[in-house]
């Protein structure tokens, strides 16, 4: 991961967010990501991002855990240790459907979540740059990757342009790291 | 931009003149100040209870279950009432947060969070009877799908009490995870507003380093709706099951085929009345009356109307089928409930589950505060004695006459049952302080289409006609591409 420079800005409105990511799509700058207090609905199309494939990886874990059930009691009851219960057949596959779908549940549950959090790359003790103290409050805050090409006072005027409320330059590792939230980081000094 | 419309004639969803921010400092602001004086004093009385609840326990397990009343006629007592009581009332959270998402019904925002956590500290209340039940706790992993330590003999997976096992352990599961992914981006917001370095390194941890970028809350509202998919299903399946171990049973009163739907909607009546009777107090002491509105506990109470409904056709079912089943066991199973030295129980859960319900149907008392907190109190002593009454009433006056026996319960069973309030309530109030008791990321999702003040704004496009509303729609749709073409 690396430390490097944005433009910021932030919205205090969706109504004026849409039309401004769709004018940073159009201009061509590196718009690097969009932080909201909420699930804005359409701002995933709006930026072009594909729909999740979660819900493949969740039907796939509930039908490990259907099999698991399954296997695992047939072969306990047919072969490993064999008993007559309650005059049931050894293979009462009836009664084993309760255990089935309880462990196609917990399976696609479990699976789900730990897919989820690695997947958005969160887990205790991992820690982000927040490059707005309100974007989890009532700001929708864009940020675009500053290089070369990109002159900063451009991109804040474009910024400025597209109704932002405010807006910043910031230096920002762009990724995730282990830390704690109370202690600053070195390279937030640049910031200061 | 979709349009973010609802008829003004709809009730709102949050009053009061609210933004976004305003939303988050109603909701956080009280875990930032120090919790008032009734919180204490609540709090320790609950540590009491569970201290004294952890006393009965020890006190059972050293000296064996000989300590209860519990008898070899009546072999499940307050223990499996009290067990069976939890666990229906943990099934109003994942109900309002699963059910009630796939339904689309808006006013579950208020109240899923808090609803949630009830489910949870229910379930953990409910998990200490079946443990402490089995005499021998040290033996407990039995129930565990291992081999034991005589040979590869495994547990019964054709009975019933291990699928209980399986469906409250996935159930506890399963709950623990839709509600924390719900809480991790509020932990994020208290992270992001704390004033101390505490608070913000715990919330920190909390909050798994949640930012909410787009793709983070695509693949949240993917998770939620998959989750809520699941435990649809699965809230529905857990009080099946527990309905089971009476059900397949043939023991008269128990062998029935209508335990199972019948136990649900007593499980959604008595978790309902349970959310009301928290909730009630939670809006109260923490001044969330505009979040949690009176149309709130309305829709609650208009299901506890619902559900105590099914509940007393249940019961008339069951009093109609032991007649017409001419079965003379059946017969006298329900002339020794409603008439043997037990008929108190039988009375006393027809009065509170049945007949006083049914003053929900009268919209001012749907609506009275007093009488929801009374009335939510009264269902869930209905609901406990329903529970007596199907496992004393149906086991004390059995085959052989010799055996006929009475069942009261001894300080431990009493002092457990009281422990698991302590439980409960120590986790409540712990919940209360700490957690948003509201789910604040939902509320500002619903917030420009059910706010009061948003609303009132709803009643200007409410009086257009239709040629002058789409005139308007399309007008804005062609200045978005046009400005877009510009570009």
């Amino acid at each position: 991961m690396a430390i490097k420079k944005f433009a910021v800005a932030a919205y205090d409105d969706e109504a004026v967010l849409f039309p401004a990511v769709k004018k940073v799509r159009k201009s061509g700058y590196k718009l690097h990501d969009v932080y909201t207090p909420f699930a804005v609905h359409g701002l995933d199309t709006a930026m072009g991002l594909k729909e999740t494939d979660l819900h493949i990886a969740g039907f796939i874990y509930g039908i490990c855990g259907t099999s698991t059930a399954v296997g695992f009691i047939s072969w306990i009851f047919t072969s490993d240790w064999p008993i007559v219960y309650g005059g049931k057949p050894h293979f009462a596959l009836p009664a084993w459907v309760p255990i089935t779908f309880e462990l196609t549940v917990l399976f696609a549950a479990v699976g789900m979540t730990l897919t989820f959090c690695y997947l958005n790359q969160i887990m205790p003790g991992v820690k982000k740059h927040v490059f707005h103290p309100r974007q989890s409050d009532d700001l929708f805050v864009m940020a675009i990757e500053l290089n070369d090409h990109t002159p900063e006072a451009e991109v804040v005027k474009f910024l400025k342009g597209t109704g932002a409320k405010e807006t910043s330059v910031q230096m920002a590792e762009e990724g995730w790291w282990y830390g704690r939230w109370d202690k600053k980081e070195e390279y937030e000094a640049l910031n200061a | 931009m979709h349009i973010k419309y609802e008829s003004f004639v709809r009730e709102p969803l949050v009053d009061g003149n609210k933004n976004y921010h305003q939303v988050s400092e109603d909701i956080i602001s009280p875990i930032e100040r120090k919790p008032g004086r009734m919180w204490y004093v609540g709090f320790i009385f609950s540590i009491i209870l569970l201290c004294f609840g952890i006393f009965s326990v020890t006190w059972s397990v050293y000296w064996g279950l000989g300590t209860w009343g519990v008898n070899r006629t009546i072999g499940w007592g307050w223990d499996i009432t009290n067990f069976v009581w939890w666990i229906g009332i943990g099934h109003a959270g994942t109900l309002i947060s699963a059910i009630l998402l796939l339904f689309r019904q808006g006013w579950r925002t208020g109240v899923n969070r808090a609803a949630e956590a009830m489910t949870i500290f229910a379930v953990m209340c409910a998990g200490q009877f079946p443990i402490w039940h089995m005499g021998r706790v040290w033996d407990g992993f039995w129930v565990l799908p291992l081999p034991n330590s005589r040979g590869p003999l495994w547990p019964n997976f054709d009975s019933p009490l291990l699928w209980d096992v399986f469906a409250i352990s996935t159930y506890f599961t399963v709950s623990l995870l839709f509600w924390y992914s719900g809480l991790v981006p509020d932990f994020a917001l208290i992270r992001d507003r704390a004033k101390t370095k505490l608070r913000r390194m715990l919330y920190g941890f909390a909050s798994f380093g949640w930012t909410g970028t787009a793709k983070n809350w695509q693949r949240m509202e993917a998770l939620a709706l998959v989750l809520a998919g699941l435990s649809t299903p699965l809230v529905l399946s857990v009080h099946t099951i527990v309905s089971f171990d009476f059900a397949t049973s043939v023991i008269p009163g128990w062998h029935t085929t209508i335990f199972p739907p019948y136990f649900v909607a007593g499980a959604v009546f008595s978790g309902f009345a349970m959310v009301n009777t928290l909730l009630v107090i939670t809006r109260k002491i923490l001044k969330l009356e505009e979040y949690i509105t009176i149309g709130h506990l309305e829709a609650m109470n208009k299901i506890i109307v619902l559900t105590g409904s099914i509940v007393g056709v249940a019961y008339l079912t069951e009093l109609f089928m032991s007649w017409y089943s001419q079965s003379w066991g059946e017969i006298a199973a329900f002339k020794w409930r409603i008439m043997g030295p037990y008929w108190w129980s039988y009375w006393a859960m027809m009065t509170c589950n049945v007949v006083s319900p049914q003053l929900f149907w009268v919209k001012k008392l749907r609506r009275s505060i007093p009488f929801t907190f009374v009335m939510s109190i009264v269902v869930n002593i209905g609901m406990w004695f329903e529970r007596f009454v199907i496992i004393a009433t149906s086991t004390y006056r059995d085959w052989i006459p010799g055996s006929w026996a009475y069942y009261s319960p001894e300080w431990p069973e009493i002092g457990f049952y009281l422990g698991t309030f302590g439980l409960f309530f120590t986790c409540y109030f712990l919940f209360a302080k700490y957690f948003p008791v509201i789910a604040v990321a939902e509320i500002k999702f619903v917030l420009k289409t059910s706010g009061d003040n948003y609303k009132r704004d709803m009643q200007r496009i409410e009086e257009q006609s239709a040629e002058e509303f789409i005139h308007e729609q399309e007008a804005a749709h062609h200045e978005e591409h046009a400005e877009a073409a510009h570009h």
